[in-house]
């Protein structure tokens, strides 16, 4: 039987077998290449994105303060009820005393545009906390305004002719004897985390913001997550195969594609038009982000049920457990990684979307982080689209920084994803 | 075909009680089936089988691949109810009751009928949970001290305790393949099951697992009734009593094991045993 075939001896060492096989190595090198390129050029576009981000933000992180003696004296201020104090002239009292020789009324109020216009509050909490204070001097550093804080950052050129820039001469003077003074001083921004937005970019903080986004997505999270996951056990567990199966997937994976802002008309019409929710409310836009939520976490959940090997399902079924058993004591612990890791994907798609809840209202401008999820709020994507849009100089580098800390949370939050992710992998 | 198929299955199985009343042997049947036909979609797996399977004694499924024989052992507990398009028809008797009847709970056919499958699949928990958990569904323990007894029980009779009664907090997927498998019959019987059905329980084993696992079986033949399903005429000639032989899902044969392997009664039960196709 052998003999029937014959069989020609193979040659490997001809120069055509190793041009055969150069050829082949080459064509491995290419592939792992073309993978190289890929990644050079997607890791530079997030770079660029990054560097500039940075360069145009990084001044946000650090305002520009002035340390003044606040002069309290009982004339402006009494002890029976300092919060109703003159503080206006409490300011003025104490530029005055750096500048003597400030006397016209015009002058003077350039003078106190140096400081921001919200020092007067300032200064009154201070007193309001602790009102020993008063008939004394207080010491205490306040924010510069807008124009100085530029002028300190080198953002405005003290050489370019008076017109051009947004400071006078003399404004530049007042605030060079203050530096040299040592008056003048650069700390870390907090108030761009803790202070709520403001009209003024010296003051304007992400608080309403990040708490805003916050109370939305938990709001988002609890609607999205139980139901995600109940829908996506049922399509996957009990509902029968079929063609109104097949539709629902169809339909769960174009809702999952919808653009956003049609959820945003949507929450719109449905939500506040209908059932007469507040506007601007975090609860309401967590229930916009839920449906846009909600998809991806039945897609990923589905995902996740599939990967656990058949064989565990025939194990608990095997032994007598009902779906149920087989399901909750099982097959869901399995899926618990890809699952948390895809809604937590799902929530930093949501915390980034702004095109819904600018439809919602939640571009409103609110000066202080809201107390439920029924006051009116901004989120942070908000938060920033709205600074982006002031024409204040500070804003743009507030809006830069605002991005960073929004890229900041979904660093975060991905970084979570894998530590759950780690921590509930189990291997069989 | 269905009919071609009817009357020799019934041939089969008449020639198979001749014997075994040669053999003087009382036959008790647990499980008694007639004229099983199972489909998948359009497509039949199973042409009416007839089958008394005797209680406390081993039975071996031969044949080769795609014969049904795994399909026939899966209408045993119902798991072909668990694949979407399988159909199953005929009657078949679990002591005197059709466990296709509506009103039986499949849950509770399951604890009756149990499993062991061709791949180990110990659940990824503790060696002492994956035994545990039978019992506490069913609600078999009234005390934590109540289902330690099953549990180390169970162990015991599986041959699996003394490799892993100091270990039994640690992962079950941790143990060899052959104690997995193991594990997975000390699962099965912690239920205490009558019937307990075995697809190819030694395939994804080495010999001296599978040699373990075999001696297992006979140990266990004298307190539940066994089916396997094997690939391996030399092990259904070892650990079986009786064997049917499938092919093209038609019960070809069934008798005493020792019948079967000598004295074949059908041609084509000849030529798979002396390996002349599948």
């Amino acid at each position: 039987m052998a003999g029937t075939v014959a069989t020609t001896p193979i040659h490997w060492s001809t120069a055509a077998a190793e041009a055969r096989r150069r050829r082949r190595h080459a064509a491995d090198r290419r592939l792992q290449l073309y993978g190289l390129t890929a990644i050079s050029i997607a890791i530079g576009l997030l770079a660029i994105l990054v560097t500039s981000l940075v360069m145009t933000g990084h001044s946000a992180f650090i305002q520009t303060m002035v340390t003044l003696d606040f002069p309290v004296s009982t004339e402006h201020v009494s002890a029976d009820d300092p919060a109703e104090g003159n503080y206006r002239a409490v300011i003025a009292d104490a530029l005055r005393a750096q500048f003597p020789d400030v006397e016209s009324p015009r002058e003077a109020r350039q003078l106190s545009k140096i400081i921001t216009n919200n020092a007067q509050f300032m200064v009154r909490d201070v007193v309001v906390a602790d009102p020993e204070t008063i008939g004394g001097t207080l010491t205490l550093s306040v924010p510069v305004s807008d124009p100085f804080d530029q002028l300190n950052k080198g953002y405005i050129d003290p050489d370019l002719p008076e017109e051009q820039r947004r400071v006078s001469d003399q404004e530049v003077g007042w605030f060079n004897t203050l530096d040299r003074r040592g008056l003048i001083s650069a700390p870390l921004n907090w108030g761009l985390l803790f202070n709520a937005d403001s009209r003024f970019p010296e003051l304007a903080g992400l608080s309403g913001a990040i708490v805003g986004s916050f109370y939305s997505l938990l709001v988002c999270f609890l609607i999205s997550f139980p139901a995600g996951v109940a829908a996506a056990v049922y399509l996957e567990e009990f509902a029968p195969r079929g063609r109104a199966s097949d539709i629902l997937e169809v339909n769960i994976n174009n809702l999952a594609a919808v653009p956003s802002i049609v959820f945003g008309l949507l929450g719109l019409a449905v939500f506040l038009n209908f059932f007469g929710l507040p506007r601007s409310a975090p609860l309401v836009g967590g229930m916009v982000l839920s449906l846009m939520t909600l998809p991806t976490i039945i897609i990923v959940t589905r995902a996740a049920l599939k990967a656990v090997p058949p064989s565990i399902r025939e194990a608990a079924l095997g032994i007598g457990a009902s779906r149920q058993q087989m399901i909750v004591h099982h097959v869901l612990p399995l899926a618990v990684p890809g699952i948390l890791t895809g809604t937590i994907i799902g929530l930093a798609q949501a915390l980034g979307e702004t095109a819904p809840l600018l439809l919602i209202g939640m571009n409103a401008f609110v000066t202080s982080p809201p107390g439920g999820l029924l006051d009116a709020s901004t989120a942070l994507p908000t938060q920033i689209f709205m600074w982006a849009d002031s024409p204040e100089r500070g804003f743009v580098s507030r809006t830069s920084a605002g991005i960073l800390v929004l890229l900041a949370f979904l660093i975060l939050m991905n970084l979570v994803a894998i530590v759950l992710r780690r921590r509930f992998e189990r291997t069989w | 075909m269905n009919e071609a198929a009817g009357p020799r299955g019934a041939e089969a199985l008449a020639d198979g009680r001749a014997h075994g009343e040669q053999a003087g042997a009382a036959r008790t049947a647990m499980i008694q089936v007639r004229d099983a036909c199972a489909y998948y979609g359009e497509k039949q797996a199973l042409f009416d089988v007839s089958i008394d399977i005797d209680a406390r004694s081993v039975t071996a499924f031969i044949g080769p691949s795609g014969c049904g024989k795994s399909t026939f052992l899966r209408c045993l507990n119902r798991m072909n109810d668990t694949i979407e398009g399988a159909r199953v028809t005929g009657s078949f008797l679990l002591a005197g009751r059709d466990i296709y009847e509506p009103s039986l709970d499949v849950v509770e056919l399951r604890a009756r009928v149990g499993m062991v499958f061709q791949k180990p699949n110990p659940f990824p928990k503790s060696i002492f949970e994956n035994v545990a958990y039978g019992p506490r569904i069913h609600g078999l323990a009234h005390s934590k001290a109540d289902l330690e007894k099953i549990v180390i029980g169970s162990l015991t009779k599986a041959g699996l305790l003394k490799e892993v009664q100091d270990r039994l907090g640690e992962p079950g997927t941790g143990l060899s393949g052959g104690q997995q498998q193991r594990l997975c019959i000390a699962r099965a019987i912690a239920v205490s099951p009558e019937v307990i059905l075995m697809d190819e329980p030694c395939s994804a084993l080495d010999p001296i697992a599978t040699a373990r696992i075999e001696e297992l079986i006979d140990e266990l033949r004298e307190n539940y009734t066994i089916v396997i399903v094997t690939h391996s005429m030399q092990q259904a000639a070892r650990v079986s009593q009786r064997t049917a032989f499938f092919h093209l899902g038609i019960l070809v044969e069934e008798g005493e094991t020792a019948q079967i392997f000598t004295n074949p009664g059908d041609e084509r039960t000849q030529d798979y045993i002396t390996g002349r196709f599948g």
